[in-house]
Parts: structure tokens; sequence; C-alpha cells
């Protein structure tokens, strides 16, 4: 069976993962739109895959509500995380560590 | 299970303010951490007898407002306040002011007991007779929904908590609220890039006027602390920006319209949906973190006087709660089995599609009125009563009764 990803909005451009997924071939449930979806990376459970192309700049909805924007393009396919998608309030957003979500920016204090 | 009817009303405790208890508490408060270690050792191993208790030795009327509402919670039968002796706080006023509401309330000095060891002995005195006391008084009164104040917080959330979790406390504050109940929420500081849709749900243009009045302050307060309410575990979890937690977090309000924002410590004046704000207002002495940690946010929503907390979490956390039972709600089915001790309520179940939305919401409104008849949490079987009572600042009316010297 493959791994499963979730719609929440009719209107979202994002879907996120119910299961740990591989990339290739995967299960779009919810209030989902579009055709057969592809993860073109593995992606982690919880995690979101993004459902369209989306240009840098564009803004990246889930619940049907802007959660930010995208800082470079994003390919139907990809993992949208810290990486490609920010804050549009939470300046300190992008400076988080991709696959932890630690901070970095005060890496200095560690001494 | 037939959609109504399981609600079935139970018997409940009275108290001299017109609200009904789920449970019949002894309340050990203690006013300065150097009393903390007594207050503890004085509970221990007595049933139905808990602790709160505020660090600070300079007092705070916030702080103080906060234990007060606590110690005439309507789960709390009697008080016992237990001081060292130099502090600004008082226990003396402490249990005054709970006298006055009804309740017996005790209090002592361990500097005049004669320390440690003699204060335990007589606090262990002074809570066996109050708890036989409100026991043998107790005034029993049959208990439905209507009598009910329930809060729902959030923490350790992943992707499950804003697709099940929130959503299926949300399904349950809404039937909650349509039985007459009182549904409190929190978090404002989660609520942050949703300042239109919080206003569509206004239910009178002053809730609006209100709403938008405790958003801008939560805005503006996490702009100038550079912190938004998202964690390194959010991001793991993979949720990316506070905008996207935010609308996870605001699902557990459900869909009834918001009667408006009620402060810590203060219970909501009608029945239906309320926001609490717990936000520190600005202050001389600016201090005040908004939401330290879940602990403190749950107790802020037991100071509304709710008899029951729901607690979604999506990764996992094992908290539980003083004064009011906590049920732990998880939207991720993998956490329920890994923590299986600590978890109440499998959310999950409704991504697999085992159960609908709406089915779920009825099945945790059924766990929510058995605890309220009895049945114990799993925090309350392992013995969590994690409190948090910090500095803060709030503007809010005097104190009635001061309890500082």
């Amino acid at each position: 069976m493959s791994a499963r990803c979730f719609q929440i909005h009719p209107l979202d451009n994002v879907a996120t993962l119910l299961d740990d997924a591989p990339s290739g071939p995967l299960a779009l449930l919810g209030n989902s739109t579009g055709g057969p979806l592809s993860a073109r990376e593995s992606i982690a459970r919880g995690h979101k895959i993004a459902l369209v192309d989306l240009a840098t700049g564009s803004a990246v909805l889930k619940f049907g509500v802007r959660i930010g924007r995208a800082t470079r393009p994003i390919a139907r396919g990809d993992w949208v995380h810290l990486h490609n998608l920010a804050s549009d309030v939470d300046l300190r957003s992008g400076t988080l560590d991709l696959h932890t979500g630690a901070p970095t920016d005060t890496d200095s204090a560690y001494v | 299970m037939s959609d109504a009817g399981n609600y079935a009303p139970w018997t409940g405790f009275l108290r001299p303010d017109g609200r009904k208890g789920v449970r019949n508490l002894v309340l050990v408060v203690y006013t300065v951490e150097c009393a903390q270690h007594v207050a503890h050792a004085i509970a221990a191993h007595e049933e139905d007898v808990q602790v709160i208790g505020f660090p600070g030795c300079y007092d705070n009327a916030y702080a103080i407002r906060l234990m007060l509402a606590l110690a005439r919670h309507p789960n709390v039968g009697a008080v016992l306040a237990v001081g060292l002796g130099c502090e600004y706080t008082q226990p003396e006023k402490i249990a005054a002011t709970v006298a006055a509401s009804g309740r017996p309330a005790e209090w002592f000095f361990i500097q005049q007991q004669g320390g440690t060891v003699r204060s335990i002995a007589a606090g262990k005195e002074h809570v066996r007779r109050l708890r036989a006391r409100i026991r043998a008084e107790a005034v029993a009164v049959p208990m439905t929904l209507a009598d009910l104040v329930i809060g729902a917080e959030c923490g350790g959330s992943d992707g499950s908590s804003g697709l099940a979790g929130n959503p299926v406390v949300g399904a349950c504050f809404d039937l909650l609220v349509a039985a007459g109940g009182r549904a409190v929420f929190e978090e404002t500081v989660e609520m942050i890039g949703l300042r239109d849709h919080l206003l569509s749900r206004a239910a009178t243009p002053e809730a609006a006027r209100q709403l938008a009045a405790a958003y801008d302050k939560a805005e503006t307060y996490c702009r100038e602390v550079r912190q938004f309410s998202v964690s390194p575990g959010n991001f793991a979890g993979g949720l990316t920006t506070i905008e996207e937690k935010s609308l996870g977090a605001f699902a557990k309000g459900g869909t009834q319209p918001i009667q408006g924002i009620i402060k810590v410590s203060e219970a909501p004046p009608r029945p239906g949906l309320w926001i609490m704000d717990s936000v520190p207002d600005s202050h001389f002495m600016q201090f005040g973190y908004t939401n330290p940690n879940d602990t403190e946010g749950i107790i802020d929503l037991i100071s509304a006087g709710a008899q029951v907390v729901l607690f979604v979490t999506g990764r996992g956390s094992v908290i539980g709660s003083p004064v009011a039972p906590l049920l732990k709600v998880t939207g991720n089915s993998a956490t329920f089995r890994a923590l299986s001790d600590d978890m109440d309520f499998d959310a999950g179940r409704v991504l697999s599609g085992e159960v609908t939305l709406e089915q779920a919401g009825r099945e945790l409104l059924q766990l929510v009125r058995d605890t309220a008849a009895g049945a114990m949490s799993q925090p309350e079987r392992l013995g969590h009563r994690e409190y948090f009572i910090m500095y803060k600042h709030q503007d809010t009316p005097a104190l009635a009764a001061g309890c500082r010297a």
C-alpha cells in the first residue's frame, strides 16, 4: 500500500503526510482535487507535500488559508518546509534547522 | 450508541456560589517556594488532597488572583494555606478570602509551627480534618452538560493535531455549547495570522471588538519579544509557520459563535464559547511571558472554573493537572499506542476512517461526562498534578481582598 497524504481544504496547494513516504506514488485523501500524486523526495509523516507548482512569492494555502509564502520555486511533489516556505509574520522561521527545527541563530550562546 | 441521551445526569458537589464541582478536594496552597517542600509532604499519600503554590517571595496581584481562583474553584471544598513566614503573600489572607466563599480554610506559618517536621504533622492533621468535614457536609446535586465549563489546550503539536486532535475537540465543544455548557480555549498567540477569520466568528459587535483588541495585543507582543509560539518539536513534526500552527490550534474552537474574551481567573459569564486572553498587559515591571509552557495554559483554563480540561497532544505529553482532571487527546494513533498509559483518547481514528469527526466528538463528550461523573483520567491515575503559577501582569479590577500584608 502506498503512503497516504491528506488534503484538508479544496483550495489547498499542500497536503499533509499521514505516513512516512519514500519518493514515489502516494494515495491522496481528503478534499482532494488533483490527479495522481508522486513524492519527488522522501517526506516524513506530518510534513507537507506540494500539490501544484508554486513560483517564488506565491501564497501557500492549508486549511484554505494562507500559511506563508514560497521562498523559492516549488514543484508538485516537493517537500514543503522551512527551506522553501516562510511565515509572513515570524521572521525567525527561516533560520531554523531544516530537519530538527532547532534554532541556529543562538548557536553562539552555547559556549 | 444513539446520538442523544447518553450524557445522563450525574451527581456533583454544590458550592456556595452556585457553581457545581466534579471533585471534592482539599487544596494545599503555599505562598513562597520556601514552603513548597512542606506543602507537598503534607499532601503526599493523602487521597483527595492536592497542591498549588506560587514560588515568588515578592507578591504579584496576578498570581494572587490566580491562586484564589483555584482555591475557590468548584472542584475544591476546603483549603490549607501554608507560608514560611517572611514572604509578601499572606496565607492568613488567602484562608480568610477562601472562608468568605463558604469553604472551610486553615493556615499557618512554618516558622511559627517550629519547622519542617512539626509543620508536616500539623498540616496532615489539618487536611484530614478538612477532608472529613467536606465529605460529611458535601451537598450532592444533579449535574448536566449545562453545568460544565470545559477548557481546551494543545501542546506538543504535530501534523496530526490540526488534522484530527483539535478538530475532534472542536466537534466536542460544538456539542457542549449546543447543550448549554461553557467552552473555553486560549492561546491567542496561536491565533496569529487569523485576524479576519477570528473576527468572522464573533457572536456580537462587542465580541468582535474584544477579539480584535486581544488579537492585536497578541501580535504586538510576539513581534516585540521576537518570539512566536512554535517550538523545534513543532517544526520536526512538520509544521512550518506560526500561521499553519495557528490554524490547527484554532480548530479546537469548533464552529460556534465566540461570545467574547475573558482574562485569567475570570469565569465565563454566560453559556457558549469563549476565548481566554492570557497575554500580559503592559506594565512598568514588564515581567511575564505569555505561555511559558503547556502547564501554565492549563492552569489558566482551570482558573476560569473549568471542571475538566482537554489537552491535545500529537507528539505525546505526559503532564496532568491539580484541581481539575486533564484528559489527553491525541490525533496521532501511533502516539496513542506508544504512550498508552498516558493517553485518554485516540482522535487519530478519524484519519484512518474508523470514525467520523462527528462520532469522535460525541465519544469525547461522553468521556468528559464520565470523567465528570467520577471516572479517573489517565493523569489522575498516574498521579500527575503539574502546576505553574508565575509573575505576570494583566489589567484587571482591583482585588476585593488583597493578600499582601
